[in-house]
């Protein structure tokens, strides 16, 4: 993994540390400058751009991973706090064959439209349904309030997580 | 955007974390949550040479009641233990109603009730339930540790009593001495914006007199507001409709609002008077979530 920054005038005298890290169930090594964001390191160190940086400035949500199962804003965490951590982004909710249930369910009910805001949204729910099979409206509403959608008002977007919350619980009982 | 250049540290223990400090430079910052100093750096506005990032030091994620009913808040517990806290919703009315109201559901996961009290931020709602509640910030430095109550930890917008070396550990909330009431009401434009005004109230009752009472304002001033005066006419007699009124009124007064983007001044110090009476005239707030 290659991250290359210009050559300023401090060459020789940028902090780089080894961190060790999961993403999405893979084990990763990457030598990060300590200033580098997680939101970053995911995007142009893994090459993983599903998680979108929109506003920059911890208020969007487009961001969002999650880490030991925690959402987080990955434009308002460093690279190195990973060292050790388990990070999970919208890359990891599908297999090769099947979509996750929350994918399926932002396709069935229209859950977006530009779909820039889409990865954050999925997951904050995935977070939410981790910790809460059978959640509310109000409940969804809640847990997706830190992320914004500048298309689709949200109403699909909390269709999309109940239909996805049912989804989840029909296969658990199945 | 970037954060400049700095160093990076994430020691193990305290006792290692504040030598770093010692050793570190002119200029060095302790991250716990992260998320107001991340941003921070990011816009440039701080640019620390050492970060010392201490969520690896075990032991500072508690919130726990000492046999005395004294509350202990640790440095890295997170906005989100408080708000899905029972040991709040039961005994701690007006943090139960700050917690859910902080920020957003995911700043909360990471960002820390003792962080919010070091940045010190005028706005920050953390700062007021504290002072409403008469607490104070435990400190740990080369010299050893000391208790310094809210009131005298912020200097000033984004200036604390901290030294260059001393790390704040916990925050600590002293044992009511009557039953607690009260509750924190913010009016926000939406989710995760700053608050217009901000009110706390932390009431301690014995029998009908009230025997305690803090409240403090966010949001209405250069930095946090303890409606000294306000508080004091509702001690020593029951809550009526006229020492609550009264009491409204004095809190209206203490406001110093400005006129801005979010309000206009008379209107956010109607606000303050109104957020006073309506928690007082509910008794527990604890349900209460946004105005």
């Amino acid at each position: 993994m290659t991250i290359v920054y210009e050559d300023e005038e401090t060459q020789g005298d940028v902090p780089v540390r080894r961190i060790k890290f999961t993403i999405n169930g893979k084990k990763m090594i990457a030598e990060v400058e300590t200033r580098l964001l997680l939101a970053h390191l995911i995007r142009r160190g893994i090459g993983l751009t599903g998680t979108h940086t929109g506003c920059d400035t911890t208020n969007c949500g487009a961001c969002t991973v999650l880490v030991d199962g925690r959402a987080v804003k990955s434009c308002t965490m460093l690279a190195v706090q990973v060292d050790g951590h388990e990070i999970s982004t919208v890359e990891g909710l599908a297999t090769a064959s099947e979509l996750h249930p929350l994918q399926e369910g932002f396709k069935e009910e229209h859950g977006l439209q530009c779909g820039f805001c889409t990865p954050g949204m999925m997951m904050a729910a995935k977070a939410l349904l981790d910790a809460n099979p059978d959640p509310t409206e109000e409940d969804v509403r809640w847990a997706l309030s830190g992320n914004l959608c500048r298309c689709t008002g949200y109403q699909n977007i909390v269709k999309s997580v109940l239909w996805a919350a049912a989804k989840l619980r029909s296969e658990s009982a199945g | 955007m970037y954060p400049s250049r700095f160093r990076y540290e994430a020691p193990r223990s305290l006792d290692e974390a504040i030598s770093m400090l010692q050793t570190g430079g002119d200029y060095c910052k302790v991250l716990a949550g992260g998320q107001s100093l991340v941003p921070l750096m990011k816009l440039r506005f701080a640019s620390p040479e050492l970060v010392v990032d201490i969520n690896n030091v075990p032991g500072l994620a508690y919130h726990r009641v000492d046999p005395d009913g004294t509350l202990r808040i640790g440095a890295l517990c997170r906005h989100a233990d408080l708000e899905h806290s029972d040991l709040l919703k039961t005994t701690q009315p007006t943090m139960a109603g700050a917690a859910p109201l902080i920020a957003d559901p995911i700043v909360r996961n990471r960002g820390t009730l003792v962080g919010s009290l070091c940045h010190a931020d005028p706005q920050g709602d953390w700062a007021s339930v504290v002072l409403a509640l008469g607490g104070s910030v435990v400190a740990r430095g080369s010299r050893g540790t000391r208790v310094i109550p809210l009131a005298d930890f912020v200097t000033g917008p984004f200036q604390t009593v901290l030294d260059p070396d001393e790390i704040a550990v916990e925050a600590v909330i002293p044992a009511a001495k009557g039953a607690r009431s009260g509750g924190y009401l913010k009016l926000e434009r939406r989710v995760g914006d700053f608050a217009t005004v901000g009110v706390a109230v932390a009431l301690e009752t014995t029998g009908e007199n009230v025997t305690r009472a803090g409240i403090a304002l966010t949001g209405v001033g250069g930095s946090t507001i303890g409606a000294t005066e306000a508080a004091a006419v509702l001690v020593g007699r029951p809550l009526t409709a006229d020492s609550v009124a009264q009491a409204a009124d004095l809190a209206a007064q203490a406001a110093r609002p400005r006129t801005d983007h979010r309000g206009s001044a008379e209107y956010k110090r109607h606000m303050v008077r109104t957020f006073v009476v309506r928690i007082l005239s509910r008794g527990n707030a604890a349900e209460e979530r946004a105005a």
